[in-house]
């Protein structure tokens, strides 16, 4: 077990997801890949297919139309696998806590590992919330939780 | 051509059609028309003047429902909007698309989120709402109450 | 020939917003599209229901987070015409300065997304890299990179001051450079010309039809600009062109958004040299009943709000529409009649922003997933290398 924490906790492959989102959380996502940020030094990757995915990375207030989405997409992860909210809207749908399209706040359709709080959060905000989440891991490693 | 004198054409050339114009300022006026009036005037500002359509609002008032729309004349740095009213008892009025494409997606928007049937629409289905929102359900209504038993309105601290 | 349908959406991890397109192809030639859009509704317009006047504009600062000025500028102008008082000079000024850096870095960003959909990653890596030096100019100005909560009915929030505006001005003529090897690289490559020319033509007629809006409606020879016409901010007081091309096709797109970013600098160095003394905002003690429309030039074209008061200090009914409502049906002219692999770039030339991402999947008729959205950008990326290949091009 040991070997496959440190292994897993190496390289993170992340799929990311966007839920009725304004899209500036997104951008900050991908703005970690640009040469300024680069997460691809930590070998983070941003990966087509939830299938190679071991992190999800959910942005947005989770629409009523994404909500079986969210679900099934969860459900393709393979284990061991992190999700991470990004931005308010994930966190408790911010300013959409009233909409009539957004019913529930993220963690009650599926569970959640790291939040990232900001509106949107800088690049640098998320990169540290990526390792603070590889350090808490790291010191759990005896608990096995996935 | 200049305001005064466009305003003074539909006067001359809608007579019975219009029943009340409004001229907030120099680039905001207001005209109220008959429902049945609709494409006509439309026609004529899309056709003749050359106006763009830029959208239309639909409003849930009292005892009745108004329809904006509002088409630009970029020439005259002017938007007129034209003002329909349609008591709540018979809410449908003819549809623009037959004048421009554009009117497509915002009538069937109107028609999900306000529930004003547009008559001669190609296809009027949802545009926005999920499948499983409940049929006869109007979010931008006044009365809308929330249906849905399972949501969460408060943060949880 | 047997159809196949092909589903574009919801998820894509480079495309940042959720929409589902079905393409009906035969063989490699797409027959037909439909659109369903709904994945990112938040009812903004009922929310605004609930909210005082100062408070709707920081939610719809949040319908779209890259043109995250075009709303609140708007819908402020909105209620500025329902109680028909004009912001002082100094803050028009500060008001034009964010809205162009705003346009700016939106046009860097869709430079960036159209050059990976084309296989050309090292645009997408160079023009992200270039957005962030204007990301910094908005933080030296409004305090955040993204969303800069500086318009209020009236005014602004915050002054710039003094001190800040010889770096800013600094740090814009640095990037002309740059912006002008990246125009170079992107409109004189023979193998984009071959890509982009002549696909997905939007006629003047059609233009015009669908009243679409902004560079996709400038692109087709459709000369409107909101700010020539129906002139707000300060645009009539300063010196830059409006850029027409006549064509309609996805390169003539590009060269609109390419060069409105050179007016863009221009505009914002001669404002920020001639910013007037003064207030920046004017108070407001409250809204009489009435109705006020506000519209103004969004990157992607005409952001239209319509605010109803009835005195008390919420609205009654706010409408608002995004450019892209009017930009989206125009795939039906575009797309049609072209092959799968254009359909990517295609799609991404009308520069959408209905927040939403995609998957693209092309399905059989019995509904089995041949190919997954990764498949088309990438069907795309090979057409490209395909045409280099034959250029003689490594």
């Amino acid at each position: 077990m040991g070997i496959l924490d440190d292994a897993f906790l190496k390289s993170l492959w992340v799929f990311h997801l966007a839920t009725g989102s304004c899209n500036n959380c997104d951008i900050e996502i991908l703005d970690c890949l640009t040469p300024r940020h680069d997460i691809e030094r930590f070998g983070m990757l941003l990966t087509g297919s939830i299938k190679h995915a071991d992190v999800l990375l959910v942005t947005g207030a989770v629409n009523r139309q994404c909500i079986p989405r969210i679900k099934r997409i969860y459900e393709q992860m393979p284990q061991p696998r992190l999700v991470v909210a990004i931005g308010e809207c994930a966190l408790s749908r911010g300013v959409f806590i009233h909409s009539y399209n957004c019913p529930l706040p993220l963690d009650h359709v599926i569970p959640v590992d790291v939040y990232i709080p900001g509106c949107p959060p800088r690049p640098e905000a998320i990169i540290a919330g990526l390792i603070k989440l590889i350090e808490q891991r790291k010191t759990q490693t005896g608990q096995a939780k996935v | 051509m200049n305001r005064q004198e466009l305003l003074q054409t539909l006067r001359d050339r809608f007579p019975d059609e219009i029943l009340g114009v409004f001229e907030k300022s120099p680039k905001r006026v207001y005209i109220q028309i008959q429902p049945d009036a609709i494409v006509r005037l439309a026609q004529y500002l899309f056709k003749e003047m050359r106006a763009r359509f830029n959208i239309a609002s639909g409003v849930d008032g009292r005892n009745q429902m108004e329809i904006l729309y509002h088409f630009t004349v970029e020439e005259m740095n002017l938007i007129i909007s034209l003002r329909v009213i349609l008591p709540k008892t018979k809410l449908e009025i003819a549809s623009l698309t037959s004048v421009f494409t554009a009117a497509q997606w915002i009538e069937r928007e109107i028609y999900e989120l306000l529930g004003i049937n547009f008559v001669g629409h190609p296809k009027l289905k949802r545009l926005l709402l999920p499948e499983d929102w409940p049929e006869g359900v109007h979010p931008l209504r006044k009365d809308y109450q929330e249906w849905d038993p399972t949501a969460i309105r408060d943060r949880g601290v | 020939m047997p159809r196949t349908i092909v589903p574009i959406g919801p998820y894509h991890p480079l495309q940042e917003e959720p929409e589902f397109f079905i393409l009906t192809v035969e063989g490699e030639m797409v027959v037909d599209i439909d659109l369903q859009i709904g994945y990112n509704h938040r009812g903004i317009e009922k929310l605004s229901e609930r909210k005082t006047y100062d408070q709707v504009t920081f939610v719809v600062e949040r319908i779209c987070g890259i043109c995250s000025t075009s709303h609140p500028f708007a819908y402020t102008q909105a209620v500025e015409d329902l109680i028909s008082v004009e912001a002082p000079p100094r803050a028009q000024f500060i008001r034009t300065i964010i809205a162009e850096g705003e346009r700016l870095h939106s046009h860097l960003l869709w430079l960036g997304l159209a050059g990976h959909f084309l296989g050309y990653n090292t645009v997408f890596m160079w023009a992200w890299k270039l957005r962030e030096e204007i990301l910094d100019v908005m933080e030296i100005l409004s305090g955040n990179r993204n969303n800069y909560a500086m318009f209020k009915v009236g005014g602004v929030w915050r002054d710039i001051q003094a001190h800040d505006i010889p770096p800013v001005l600094k740090k814009i003529e640095s990037i002309i450079p740059t912006l002008e090897k990246l125009k170079r690289a992107v409109i004189d490559d023979p193998v984009l010309h071959a890509r982009t020319k002549g696909i997905g033509i939007l006629s003047k007629e059609a233009a015009i039809d669908y009243c679409a809006v902004g560079p996709t409606a400038r692109a087709s020879g459709v000369d409107r600009d909101i700010r020539k016409n129906c002139p707000y901010g300060v645009y009539d007081q300063i010196d830059w062109d409006m850029i027409v091309t006549q064509n309609g096709d996805v390169f003539d797109k590009v060269v609109v958004r390419i060069n409105e970013m050179f007016e863009s600098i221009k505009i914002i160095q001669q404002c920020l040299s001639r910013l007037p003394q003064g207030e920046i905002d004017c108070v407001v003690k409250d809204i009489p009943p009435g109705e006020g429309i506000g519209h103004i030039e969004a990157p992607r074209g005409e952001c239209f709000h319509y605010v109803r008061s009835d005195g008390t200090n919420r609205p009654v009914r706010h409408k608002i529409r995004a450019p892209t409502f009017m930009n989206l049906p125009t795939f039906k002219e575009t797309v049609i009649g072209g092959t799968i692999s254009d359909a990517a770039i295609v799609l991404a030339a009308i520069d959408p922003c209905y927040c939403c991402t995609e998957r693209m999947a092309v399905r059989n008729t019995k509904g089995q997933t041949l190919w997954t959205g990764e498949d088309l950008i990438r069907l795309s990326q090979e057409k490209t290398a395909q045409i280099k290949a034959q250029m003689g091009q490594s």
